[in-house]
């Protein structure tokens, strides 16, 4: 296997930075390792292929933004939006991030071991074979899933009683589903969301995201396979259907 | 207590004596105004829109269409449409959606406006006989130019951005596939390539049949991100950011499910028959400085080699925006007026909310060359523009190029009916059921959008060319050439416009 590719990025622009990147995929290179990150936006923005990008440090807002196939795998916390309109791949943030975690992702995987902000996996969205997954370790903020049209969140809760305390949960949610470890009180749900029984068969179905989840991030995942989930859905495909009347 | 109903709109009559029973008004009307009951054609007047579909595809002039039959008690307050929204809400408690434009009476400066022509102490130009440069480069122009001399040659040092290049300054708007059918959309995308111009995906992705015109096309991406991916920003010659739109300042769009069939959900890349929800914010934006990291994250996807637009609705603080818009990176600002037209929007909103595109484009301007900054955006103004006289007095308002809506979609046949949202559009544009779809032939519809694009371009030429200009350039912001005519002394202030005789 041929070497990483190994940039100290310390004090470099973001531009020339993705170009590095750019050039390093389409010449082959299959795992790039950025040192000394501190802040710098957009790192695999709109990067196509397979290539393993592993950030040392603080990646900037947008971390991955309409990237389709890498992987980034993040040794600190990321800003806002890692995961914005991503078609491919997967993020792994050994860390927190920011707010609009997977803002509008349309496919691959999100892993957060920690906590997110405000309004993650907003206007997530699904098509065919492509359903999003943004997995959480941890608690998120207000708004989850807000306009969500598709893919699946799901929230461990690690360390949070109730695993979210945050309202407005799926709100505007017209596709896709909401998962969150225990409880959710009925008045933390948003406008067009609706609590149904999570099944035997949805914790089949979920087990291999919570599998691969925990062993991310070297985590038992024996605790998240024993024990309850709330599952959020849209009560409607078409939540603002009956609000408009003809001229 | 029931309400009982409204009166009927429009009142549709046939000439007996002309009408050869071919059936053709029956099988065109898609709202069910006509039926057949013992060979005889039924009239229901209560279905009609006034559409205009019927009296067009009759071969014997045998249909008449009136407007309001029946009158209420004349009042100056309480007009008909005042009663009837009324009537209609207690009824349904429910937000009345509208089609097109502003339907208010408004006064419209465009027509407030008058241009200026030469007489005898600076003489006009022919455009019959002189070149008449009408090429537009939208995107940030230099303050200066730099050069440098190299063994004799001399090479420009100053890094250009890229710019599009527009043959005539008269581009067609943003209207999604989903908003319209896909062979109204190939039409405006074959009529921008056969006249060297440009038209807008709207936010609903690229169907695979505008591929072929993708370098004639303007992506657009709004806050529910509908069919975006790399792919999509990389197709589009330029990459638009919608913020706003003129028709509805302040909210979103929303595509009702019953739209999305197979084919725009796969160009929105979103589950067949589901809502498409672009609500009004960006959850990434909360100031110029996220719109900026928004600006320059599509950049650097796009590798710095596409122009990026921000469109914003025409509304009171319009300059200050455009001002901060300037600097975000971006190359264009688009400003929709209040006249803008839509698929549907909440008719309070159509009716009531922004200001006239004239005064938002002059207030734009004045900011930006206040600010020194004029060079650094390319403003394109749409909104309500019906002709060419309206183009010029735009550029001559400091507009670098237009976008049309409304008048490319009467030149595929739309009367204005104003019922978009319903999904039934006769003429086969608003629609995506495949018995109307088929009723538009996209080179026909090609031809008449390409045509009247060529005659508002030659027309724009023999303004200019009147005015003793032979620059577009020249007429950009040019306010010597614009008199107001009945303005009040404020507005003429916002316009930077003198009054007639001054």
């Amino acid at each position: 296997m041929a070497e990483p590719l190994v940039i100290d990025v310390k004090g470099m622009h973001y531009t020339p930075l993705n170009r590095m990147i750019r050039e390093a995929v389409a010449s082959g290179v299959k795992e790039i390792v950025l040192n000394n990150v501190l802040g710098q936006r957009f790192i695999g923005n709109g990067v196509r292929g397979d290539s393993k990008i592993i950030i040392n440090g603080v990646p900037g807002g947008d971390l991955g933004m309409f990237m389709s196939g890498p992987e980034c795998e993040v040794f600190g916390n990321a800003e806002h939006a890692p995961g914005n309109t991503m078609d491919r791949g997967s993020l792994v943030i050994h860390g927190n991030a920011g707010d609009a975690v997977a803002h509008s992702m349309r496919g691959g995987k999100v892993f957060v071991e920690g906590n997110i902000g405000y309004r993650g996996g907003i206007h997530m969205k699904e098509y065919e074979d492509k359903r999003p997954i943004l997995a959480v370790g941890g608690t998120t903020h207000a708004f989850l899933g807000e306009y969500m049209a598709g893919g699946l969140i799901l929230v461990l809760g690690i360390g949070h009683e109730p695993a979210v305390e945050d309202r407005g949960i799926g709100s505007g949610i017209h596709g896709g589903e909401i998962v969150i470890r225990g409880e959710v009180s009925d008045e933390l749900l948003g406008v067009g969301a609706k609590k149904v029984d999570f099944t035997e068969d949805d914790l089949k179905r979920l087990t291999p995201v919570i599998e691969e989840f925990c062993g991310r991030f070297d985590i038992d995942p024996t605790p998240f396979l024993n024990t309850n989930y709330s599952r959020i859905v849209p009560a409607s495909a078409r939540p603002f259907a009956g609000k408009y009347t003809w001229e | 207590m029931s309400l009982g109903s409204v009166p009927l709109k429009y009142k549709i009559s046939i000439d007996r004596d002309q009408c050869m029973k071919c059936m053709r008004c029956v099988d065109n009307c898609s709202y069910g105004v006509y039926r057949i009951e013992d060979d005889r054609i039924i009239i229901d007047s209560r279905k009609c829109t006034a559409c205009h579909r019927c009296i067009s595809m009759c071969p014997r002039d045998a249909i008449m269409l009136k407007e309001r039959p029946v009158d209420y008690r004349s009042h100056p307050l309480w007009t008909v449409e005042a009663r009837e929204d009324v009537i209609n809400q207690a009824r349904t408690g429910k937000i009345i959606l509208a089609g097109m434009g502003n339907a208010v009476d408004y006064p419209i400066i465009f027509d407030r406006l008058v241009l200026d022509a030469c007489q005898v102490t600076n003489p006009s130009i022919d455009p019959l006989r002189e070149p008449m440069e009408l090429r537009t480069y939208i995107g940030k122009k230099p303050s200066k130019l730099e050069f440098t001399k190299n063994n004799g040659d001399i090479e420009l040092t100053t890094k250009l951005t890229p710019n599009l290049k527009l043959d005539t300054p008269i581009m067609v708007g943003h209207m999604s596939y989903g908003a319209i059918s896909l062979p109204a959309q190939l039409s405006i995308a074959k009529a921008v390539a056969k006249t060297g111009t440009f038209m807008g995906t709207g936010e609903g992705g690229m169907h695979e049949a505008i591929y072929p015109y993708q370098d004639h096309s303007i992506v657009q991406i709004a806050s529910g991100r509908f069919g975006v991916d790399i792919d999509y920003l990389e197709r589009g010659a330029a990459i638009e950011i919608k913020v706003g739109q003129g028709a509805k300042p302040g909210i979103g769009g929303h595509l009702p499910g019953e739209k999305v069939c197979a084919d725009v959900s796969c160009t929105r890349m979103i589950p067949l028959g589901s809502d498409a929800i672009s609500p009004a914010p960006h959850h990434d934006i909360y100031s110029i400085e996220d719109l900026a990291q928004l600006v320059r994250s599509l950049k650097e996807a796009t590798d710095w080699e596409k122009p990026v637009f921000v469109k914003i609705a025409a509304v009171h603080n319009v300059a200050a925006i455009a001002a901060g818009i300037a600097r975000s990176d971006a190359d264009a600002v688009v400003i929709d007026g209040f006249k803008g037209g839509t698929g549907a929007a909440p008719k309070v909103f159509r009716d009531n909310v922004g200001i006239p595109i004239e005064a938002a484009i002059a207030a734009v301007d004045q900011k930006l060359n206040d600010q020194g900054i004029r060079n650094e955006v390319s403003i394109i103004a749409s909104g309500g523009i019906r002709n060419s006289g309206d183009l010029a007095k735009s550029i001559a308002l400091g507009a670098d190029a237009i976008y049309i809506g409304t008048a490319a979609l009467i030149a595929l046949g739309c009367r204005v009916c104003g019922n978009c949202y319903r999904g039934l559009c006769p003429w086969g544009i608003a629609t995506q059921k495949p018995e109307l779809v088929e009723r538009i032939d996209p080179e026909v519809g090609a031809q008449n959008v390409a045509n009247l694009i060529h005659g508002w371009t030659l027309e724009l030429s023999e303004l200019m060319g009147a005015a003793g200009l032979n620059s577009i350039e020249s007429l950009r912001g040019n306010r010597e050439r614009l008199r107001g005519y009945m303005l009040d002394q404020g507005l003429l202030d916002v316009l930077k416009v003198e009054s007639v005789g001054a």
